[in-house]
């Protein structure tokens, strides 16, 4: 299967399968499916390169990203998504939300 | 000692004229209420059903199910670039006339015509029937009596309103008042990136509205979604707000703003230090240039934000970063309702304005999942009937005001209450 990450950001290759997702809905699923072992691996690894990443999707036009600068923006997204777990409630589910449910049935893309 | 100055009646509540005792809920856990609510609130008030953003062009439309009212609307552009809404039903057999897969969920898109998927008779955007399926076979039917039937529609500030009254008592500036049409020129179109949220609340309508109509629950109910040197500080401080107004039936309370750029780092959670953004919005805020006098009216200094809270159902909450949500609150039954959020944002012309946008949107709804779960346990424990007497704070005034209103109007089935 060809990486679905540019060369520069290699070494995250085994995320990019979990977490390049299009959608939040599709984020957030993924959030409460997983372990927290998994989402502090993947938030300890990128955290640290966000900053290198957002200068690399930005040399190009947000409403032109080729592929493989799109996953990338998508990883970013993933990373906001799980730093609401690893950070705030150290565990996949909003403490204290009990089955409340919030949809996002609509944002921009990317 | 108050932080900030209180009227001169010594507080918001009496200074708006609103009793101080204890409040009873049973208008929110009764279907006889309900009932009223619907005939005396919903068919009387103007109703916000979404923004002209949603129909880009001539022959743009969508759908909203009004339940609250036993109707769908259809609103829609028309070729004279008019903005216009008819119950959503065919004049012939009383057929829904516009919907998609299924016949109870909402849709949108774009034509030149209405067809009714059941004998193909044609509507006009203007509503005009213009298309008789076998025509000869009927009998004498005029088409000038039989075009979709128009429900009163009404634009401010870009805003849809729809009043499903006959006639309506107040022209919908009227019916805004002064509070509200002083944010007339605030952008609100130039914030079309929209992120929309969508839930059903097992719980009164009037019970979200409360929870969004007062902060003093969030350095306690939020208080996991900060690191805890914020939160203990917070706790420590309470809340007070420095503003709240009324107008008529519409509310509004402001709050103080905080710079989140200016903090101790470790008060703040990492990714919010990466990002420039969270529950307040991005930290870099887009040149809006002179906002209108309506907005932060009390002139807070540092201001965070303003939530007008227009009656009966629609929310506007400006942030002092640039940006501005919508709630509404559908009623579907006395104990349940649906709620939608929405979170606009001038387009980000980068990642990097994507990404802080992307942090608030989250966070928002984060911190939304919280206030959603305490209403249907709220719910449950008012429809239990063994507690009658709630007592509300100062902080509270804007939930007396909404159901001192309810009761308004409910008790005045004739005429909107002076």
């Amino acid at each position: 299967m060809s990486p679905l990450l540019p060369p520069e950001f290699a070494d995250l290759e085994p995320y990019a399968g979990q977490w390049c997702l299009a959608t939040e809905a599709e984020r957030f699923e993924r959030r409460m499916a997983s372990d927290m072992d998994e989402m502090g691996a993947f938030y300890a690894a990128f955290s640290p390169r966000l900053e290198e990443a957002i200068e690399f999707c930005d040399k190009y036009p947000l409403d032109e990203l080729p592929d493989d600068v799109a996953h990338p923006l998508q990883l970013i997204h993933s990373l906001v998504m799980v730093s609401m777990a690893v950070e705030v409630f150290h565990q996949p589910k909003i403490v204290d939300a009990a089955d409340a449910v919030l949809l996002r049935v609509r944002e921009p893309r990317p | 000692m108050a932080r900030y100055p209180k009227p001169p009646e010594g507080s918001w509540t009496e200074h708006f004229g609103l009793d101080t005792a204890p409040v009873s809920y049973a208008d929110s856990v009764s279907p006889e209420y309900y009932e009223r609510e619907r005939q005396a609130i919903f068919r009387r008030a103007w109703l916000n059903v979404g923004r002209v953003e949603q129909l880009p062009r001539k022959g743009s439309y969508f759908t909203k199910e009004l339940a609250v009212v036993n109707t769908s609307v259809v609103v829609v552009r028309g070729m004279d670039g008019e903005i216009r809404a008819f119950h959503n039903v065919c004049r012939h057999r009383g057929n829904k006339l516009v919907w998609n897969e299924a016949p109870e969920e909402e849709t949108q898109g774009f034509c030149r015509q209405f067809t009714c998927k059941y004998h193909a008779w044609r509507y006009g955007l203007d509503g005009s029937l213009t298309f008789i399926q076998q025509e000869g076979e009927f009998f004498d039917v005029d088409k000038d009596q039989f075009g979709l039937v128009a429900v009163h529609c009404e634009i401010w500030a870009g805003f849809i309103f729809v009043n499903v009254a006959r006639e309506p008592e107040q022209s919908l500036r009227d019916f805004l008042g002064p509070m509200i049409t002083a944010l007339e020129c605030y952008p609100f179109d130039q914030m079309t990136s929209r992120f929309g949220y969508r839930t059903e609340v097992k719980a009164n309508w009037k019970l979200f509205m409360d929870a969004f109509a007062e902060f003093y629950h969030a350095p306690v109910l939020h208080s996991k979604q900060s690191p805890d040197k914020y939160s203990a500080a917070a706790r420590e401080a309470g809340y007070e707000a420095p503003h709240y107004q009324v107008d008529g039936p519409h509310r509004l309370v402001s709050t103080s703003g905080v710079r989140f750029w200016e903090m101790d780092p470790s008060s703040l959670k990492p990714m919010e230090n990466l990002t420039r953004g969270g529950l307040f919005g991005p930290w870099d805020k887009p040149d809006l240039g002179e906002l209108p006098a309506g907005v932060n009216p009390g002139k807070c200094n540092p201001w965070g934000l303003d939530s007008f809270q227009l009656f009966p159902n629609f929310v506007i909450l400006i942030w002092g970063q640039g940006w501005y949500l919508t709630y509404h609150y559908w009623p579907t039954s006395y104990n349940t309702h649906i709620f939608e959020g929405n979170v606009y944002f001038t387009p980000a012309t980068n990642v990097r304005e994507r990404i802080a946008q992307e942090m608030s949107a989250v966070t928002f709804k984060e911190f939304a999942l919280q206030d959603a779960n305490t209403l249907e346990a709220t719910q449950l424990m008012l429809e239990s009937g063994y507690v009658e007497r709630f007592p509300l704070n100062d902080q509270e005034v804007l939930l007396r005001h909404l159901h001192k209103v309810v009761a308004d109007w409910v008790n005045e089935p004739a005429g909107v209450p002076a």
